[in-house]
C-alpha cells in the first residue's frame, strides 16, 4: 500500500520553511468530525498566538448520503501572522476524507492551482468498483486542473490503534496538521484531554495515541513543514482571548446588555444564537421565550419592552418579513426593542445557510407608513457583541425599535477576540416604579429632538392606552391633521437628533490628505475585513484608494457628503443583488444598484456606483483587487 | 372606606378606588344599543371590587370594535394591532407577572386573524382574562362575514349569504392541551356576566371567556333570537364553577349541575347547537401557567448577573 504515498519520502529533519499564513481546509462526510479537528486546529493557532479566522463548511442537508458533493462538513482555517479580518481566498491545503466532498469546495472556487490535498486513499481499493472508479477518475481530475494531490493511507493508520477509523480519524488528521504547521504537540493532546476527559481514560488515550500516529505520519512522510510566527503584540493578549463565532457573540451580547428576554422563532442562520444563549440564560436570570412564529415572538418582545424590559427577537429575512407590521407598531408606540437580523441568502426562502446582505432596504422601509428607526450593522464579531449594547441602550434612550444586522459570515466565521471587562452600566436600570407626575403627558415630546419619556405599567398616575392609532401627547387617538403631521415629525427627528451625536467614519487607507483624490469604497456589515485588505494590496502597489465602512445605516454617520466630495470616484462593495451596467438590457435609467448604493445616491445625489453579487459565499479579497484594479486602471486611463 | 380587621379594629385604606379610576364616566365611542358597554361596565366594577390599583393592571387589545376598550379603562392599556393582542398581553406578562392583564378582542381579531395567538395563548395558559366579543360579524369594517357568522347570513362580503356554517369557539377551546378556564357567557344578562368574569378574573392562568355580543347595528339576528328566546340556552352551575341567583334562575329554564372539572361534559355541553351553554365549561387550576417559567431570575442582583456573564465568557477562553 505504501506506494500510494505518492511524493512521500523518507524525509530528513529539517527546518520548517517561514510563512505569512495558509488557509486549511478539512473536509469530511457529516459526522466524521472534520469540524472538531479544524475547530482544534484553529484553538491551537490561537493559543500559539497567530491570528484566526474559522469558517464552518456546513452540508446543505440535514443527513446526506455518504461521498457525495453536498454532504461535505468541515472547516476553513485561516492562520497567519496578522489578527485575520476575513476568510481569504483560496485555500493552501486541504484535508479530505473522500474525493467527492472535494467537489462542492471547488465548485465554490475554494481551491487554486497548486493547492495541496491531501486525500485519504482506502477509496482506490474499496470493493465496490463504482467507488474506485469515482475515486480514480476525481484524483486524475483534481490532478488535471493543477491540485497537488497526495493519496495518504489515513485509514490504514487509524486502524493499527483503533477498530473503527471513523471515530477518530479527525485526531490523526490534527496531529498531521500540527506536524506540517509546526504546532506544539503539547497544545494538541492538551486539547484532546480536554475535548474527551468527561468519557474518560479510555477515551482520551486512543485520541492521543492517534494524534501522535498522525503527528509522526506527516513528520516522516510528508514533505511540508511549515511555521507561522505570531503576531506582534499576540503575548500580552493570550490571556485574555477567547474565541466565538458571530452569534454566539450576539447571544453573549444580549446577556451583557441586560436584556431578560430573547423572543424568537427557530430560523437558519440566527438560531443558533438562541441556542447557545439557551444553555446559560439563566446564570444572568434570563429567558428564552420560543414563539408559534415571528409575528408573536416579536408581539411578546414588544410585550415584555412595554411593560418595562426592554425585549429582543433574533431572526433571518424571512421572519424580518413576518416582523414588520409590529415593528410599525413599536415605531408608533415608541417601544424600546432590540431586533436582530441574521441575513442570508432572499428572496423567499433563498439561500438558507449563506451569506447576503440584502434585507437593508427592507429593514430601512419595511413597513407601510412612514417608520422611521434606528439601524446599525456589525461588521466584525466583537462588533456583535458591542452592538447588541448599544442597540438596547439607544432602543430606551430615543424610545424606538433598533434594527442590528449581522449575516451569515459573521454567524458561523469563527474568530479570537479580547475578551471585554464586564461593566454593570451594561445592565438595564431597574424599572422605575415611583409615581409619574400627572402633569407631564405620556409623549412629552421635545420639540427639537423628539425625545420623550415613559411612563411604565406600575407607576402610580402614568397610566396610558399606547395605540398604534394616530395619538395625541396623552396617547389619545386622533384624527386631526395637524396632530398627525406634527407627530410624524416627531419620531422622524430623533433620528436626526442621533446623527447629530455621532462622528463622521474613519477613513481606511489613508494616511495623509494626499492618499485621498481616486477612489472612494463605501460598505457595511462583514465585508470589512475582505475589503481593507483589498485596500491595502492596492494602496502597496501604488494606487490612490480608501475605503470607508459604516456602523449606522439609520441615521448615517455625519460627514459623508464631505468625504464623498473628495474622491473622484465613489463606490459601494456589497453582498446584494445589482445589475451589471453591461448588461443586456441594462441602461443608466434602469439599472438596478447596491442597496447602500440606493440609499447614498438618493440621499447625497451624488453618482455613486457599486459592485455586488450574490454567490452566497463571503467576498475573497483577491476578487475585489481584480475588480477593484479594473474600476483604478479604467479612471486612469 | 374601611375594613374591619380579624382583631375588629378598624382599618383605614390608604387608597380606595371607585368606579371612576377604572374609568367609568368617560367619553365611549360605540353605537347606543351595543353590548360592548355592558362588558366594559362590568370590567370596571369587577377591578373595582377587587380594588386592584389602576396602575397595576393592563387592558390589551387587537383592533375592531371590541379593541377599543382600553382606551375606556383607567388603566393602563396597550391597543395593539389586528390578531396580535395576546402575544402582546403574554409579554406583558412574562416578566412582570404581578400586573393584573385583560385582553379584549373580538370574534375576527380572535378566531381569523388571531386564530394561531389564540390556540397558543391559551397553551402557554399565562395568568390573564381573554374576553372575546362576539357579534358574529366584522363591526368596525362594516359587516364583514367572521368565523361565528351564522350561515345564510347576508354580509357585505357574502351577500348571498354566508357560505359556511359557523366554527364554534368553544369546542376549538376545549381541544387545546393545557387549557385551565373556559366560559360563555351573554352581555344583556348583567349578574350573569359580572359572575362568569369574576370567577375567570379570580382564576390563576388563561381564562376564556366568549362574551355573545350585541350589535344592533350590523348583526341583530345573531343575538335577537336568543334575547327573544332565553330557553335555548343552559344554564351551567356548579360550586366549584359560578352560583346562580333565583332571579337569573327564573329567566332561563334550563339549569344544570355541571362539575368544571369534568372536560368530557364540558365538550358535550359546547358541541350543544339546540342548548347554547352559558356559565363555566371548564376549569383546570393545575395547568401549568407559563408566567411561572418565564419570569425565573426576575430580580437578580449584577452581581449575580456579572457572575453569570464571567462563567459565560469562560467557556470561550482558549
Ligand atoms: C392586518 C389588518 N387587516 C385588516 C384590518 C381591518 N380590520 C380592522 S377590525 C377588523 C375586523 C374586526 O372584527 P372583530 O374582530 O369581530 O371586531 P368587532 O369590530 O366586531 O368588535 C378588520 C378586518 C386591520 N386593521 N389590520
Ligand atoms: S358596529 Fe356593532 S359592535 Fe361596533 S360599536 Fe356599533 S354596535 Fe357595537
Ligand atoms: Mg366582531
Amino acid at each position: 500500500m505504501n506506494d500510494q504515498v505518492t511524493t512521500a519520502k523518507q524525509l530528513p529533519i529539517q527546518e520548517p520553511q517561514k510563512i505569512d499564513e495558509h488557509i486549511v481546509e478539512i473536509v469530511s462526510d457529516s459526522g466524521e468530525g472534520a469540524q472538531k479537528c479544524g475547530q482544534t486546529f484553529g484553538a491551537i493557532g490561537g493559543k500559539m498566538g497567530n491570528g484566526i479566522w474559522t469558517v464552518e463548511i456546513i452540508p446543505a442537508e440535514i443527513q446526506p448520503p455518504a461521498r457525495t458533493p453536498a454532504g461535505g462538513s468541515g472547516n476553513r482555517i485561516r492562520v497567519g501572522s496578522k489578527i485575520m479580518t476575513n476568510m481569504g481566498n483560496e485555500a493552501d491545503l486541504v484535508v479530505g476524507f473522500n474525493e467527492q466532498v472535494l467537489y462542492a469546495r471547488i465548485a465554490n472556487g475554494a481551491y487554486k492551482d497548486g493547492t495541496i490535498v491531501l486525500l485519504e486513499n482506502k477509496w482506490a481499493s474499496d470493493p465496490q468498483e463504482k467507488i474506485r472508479d469515482e475515486y480514480a477518475f476525481a484524483v486524475d481530475e483534481f490532478k488535471k486542473n493543477g491540485l497537488i494531490v497526495h493519496e495518504l493511507p489515513m485509514e490504514e493508520e487509524c486502524l493499527k490503534i483503533v477498530k473503527n477509523a471513523r471515530k477518530g480519524k479527525n485526531m490523526f488528521v490534527l496531529g498531521m496538521l500540527c506536524r506540517i504547521y509546526n504546532r506544539d504537540p503539547k497544545l494538541g493532546l492538551n486539547e484532546i484531554h480536554n475535548t474527551f476527559k468527561h468519557k474518560g481514560d479510555k477515551v482520551v488515550k486512543p485520541n492521543q495515541d492517534l494524534f501522535n500516529s498522525g503527528y509522526e505520519f506527516a513528520k516522516n512522510n510528508l514533505e511540508y513543514f511549515y511555521d507561522i510566527p505570531p503576531y506582534e503584540g499576540s503575548d500580552k493578549d493570550l490571556d485574555r482571548i477567547i474565541v466565538t463565532n458571530g452569534n454566539t457573540a450576539v447571544g453573549l451580547g444580549v446577556m451583557a446588555s441586560g436584556m431578560e428576554m430573547i423572543s424568537m422563532y427557530p430560523i437558519t442562520p440566527a438560531t443558533s444564537a438562541t441556542h447557545y444563549v439557551a444553555e446559560v440564560y439563566h446564570n444572568v436570570g434570563g429567558f428564552i421565550h420560543q414563539a408559534e412564529d415571528e409575528i408573536a415572538a416579536v408581539g411578546f418582545a414588544i410585550g415584555a419592552s412595554y411593560a418595562g424590559k426592554t425585549a429582543c427577537t433574533i431572526t433571518s429575512g424571512p421572519g424580518m418579513a413576518l416582523k414588520t407590521e409590529l415593528i410599525g407598531l413599536a415605531v408608533m408606540g415608541e417601544i424600546p426593542l432590540v431586533i436582530v437580523d441574521v441575513q442570508r441568502g432572499g428572496p423567499s426562502t433563498g439561500l438558507p445557510t449563506k451569506v447576503e446582505q440584502s434585507d437593508l432596504l427592507a429593514a430601512l422601509y419595511g413597513e407601510p407608513g412612514d417608520a422611521p428607526k434606528i439601524i446599525i450593522a456589525a461588521a466584525t464579531i466583537p462588533e456583535c457583541f458591542e452592538f447588541v449594547i448599544m442597540a438596547r441602550k439607544l432602543a430606551e434612550e430615543f424610545r424606538t425599535p433598533v434594527i442590528l444586522l449581522t449575516d451569515a459570515n459573521l454567524a458561523t466565521g469563527v474568530q479570537p477576540w479580547l475578551r471585554p471587562d464586564i461593566k454593570e452600566e451594561w445592565f438595564s436600570a431597574p424599572i422605575d416604579q415611583s409615581p409619574w407626575d400627572k402633569k407631564v403627558p405620556a409623549y412629552d415630546w421635545d420639540e427639537n429632538t423628539g425625545l420623550s419619556q415613559r411612563p411604565i405599567p406600575g407607576q402610580p398616575d402614568g397610566m396610558y392606552v399606547l395605540t398604534g392609532l394616530s395619538h395625541t401627547e396623552r396617547s389619545k387617538v386622533s384624527y386631526n391633521s395637524e396632530t398627525n403631521q406634527l407627530t410624524s415629525q416627531h419620531r422622524s427627528r430623533k433620528i436626526a437628533a442621533l446623527q447629530s451625536t455621532l462622528k463622521a467614519p474613519v477613513i481606511h487607507g489613508v494616511d495623509s490628505q494626499e492618499d485621498e483624490g481616486d477612489l472612494l469604497v463605501v460598505a457595511w456589515g462583514s465585508t470589512i475585513g475582505a475589503i481593507e485588505e483589498a485596500v491595502n494590496i492596492l494602496k502597496a502597489d501604488g494606487h490612490k484608494i480608501a475605503s470607508l465602512h459604516l456602523r449606522f445605516l439609520s441615521p448615517l454617520e455625519p460627514g459623508l457628503r464631505d468625504i464623498f466630495s473628495r474622491y473622484k470616484k465613489v463606490m459601494t462593495i456589497e453582498i446584494n443583488y445589482s445589475d451589471d451596467p453591461d448588461g443586456p438590457m441594462i441602461t443608466e435609467e434602469n439599472r438596478r444598484y447596491a442597496q447602500l448604493a440606493n440609499v447614498l445616491r438618493a440621499q447625497f445625489v451624488v453618482d455613486i456606483d457599486c459592485w455586488s453579487v450574490v454567490y452566497g459565499h463571503p467576498l475573497q479579497p483577491g476578487l475585489l483587487v481584480d475588480e477593484l484594479t479594473k474600476r483604478l486602471d479604467a479612471m486612469n486611463a | 372606606m374601611f375594613g374591619i380587621k380579624a382583631d375588629w379594629s378598624l382599618e383605614v385604606f390608604e387608597r380606595y378606588f371607585t368606579l371612576d379610576d377604572y374609568g367609568a364616566g368617560g367619553d365611549v365611542r360605540w353605537c347606543s344599543g351595543c353590548g360592548d358597554f355592558a362588558i366594559l361596565n362590568t370590567v370596571h366594577r369587577i377591578l373595582r371590587d377587587a380594588q386592584v390599583a389602576p396602575e397595576l393592571s393592563v387592558a390589551v387589545s387587537g383592533i375592531g370594535c371590541s379593541s377599543r376598550m382600553p382606551h375606556y379603562m383607567g388603566t393602563y392599556g396597550l391597543h395593539g394591532l389586528h390578531g396580535r393582542a395576546l402575544p402582546l398581553a403574554n409579554g406583558i406578562k412574562s416578566r412582570r407577572p404581578e400586573l393584573d392583564v385583560w385582553v379584549a378582542t373580538g370574534d375576527g381579531d380572535c378566531f381569523s386573524i388571531g386564530a394561531g395567538p389564540w390556540l397558543h395563548s391559551m397553551h402557554l395558559n399565562m395568568d390573564m382574562v381573554i374576553l372575546v366579543f362576539d357579534n358574529g360579524i366584522y363591526g368596525l369594517t362594516k359587516k364583514q362575514t367572521s368565523p361565528t357568522t351564522k350561515q345564510g347570513t347576508k354580509t357585505n362580503t357574502h351577500p348571498q349569504g354566508a357560505i359556511l356554517p359557523p366554527l364554534n369557539p368553544l369546542t376549538i377551546t376545549l381541544g387545546i392541551t393545557n387549557i385551565s378556564f373556559v366560559a360563555q357567557v351573554v352581555d344583556w344578562n348583567p349578574p350573569l356576566l359580572y359572575e362568569t368574569i369574576k370567577a375567570a378574573h379570580q382564576h390563576r392562568g388563561t381564562s376564556f371567556v366568549r362574551v355573545l355580543q350585541r350589535c344592533p347595528v350590523f348583526s341583530e339576528e345573531f343575538t335577537k333570537p336568543l334575547q327573544d328566546n332565553p330557553d335555548q340556552f343552559t344554564l351551567l352551575e356548579h360550586e366549584d364553577g359560578i352560583t346562580i341567583d333565583d332571579n337569573v334562575k327564573r329567566l332561563f329554564h334550563n339549569v344544570v349541575e355541571h362539575d368544571p372539572k369534568d372536560w368530557l361534559g364540558a365538550m358535550k355541553y359546547a358541541r350543544d347547537q339546540e342548548n347554547i351553554p352559558l356559565g363555566i365549561l371548564f376549569k383546570d387550576p393545575d395547568a401549568i401557567v407559563y408566567e411561572d417559567h418565564s419570569s425565573v431570575g426576575v430580580g437578580m442582583t449584577n452581581e449575580e448577573k456579572v457572575a453569570g456573564l464571567n462563567a459565560a465568557f469562560d467557556k470561550f477562553s482558549i
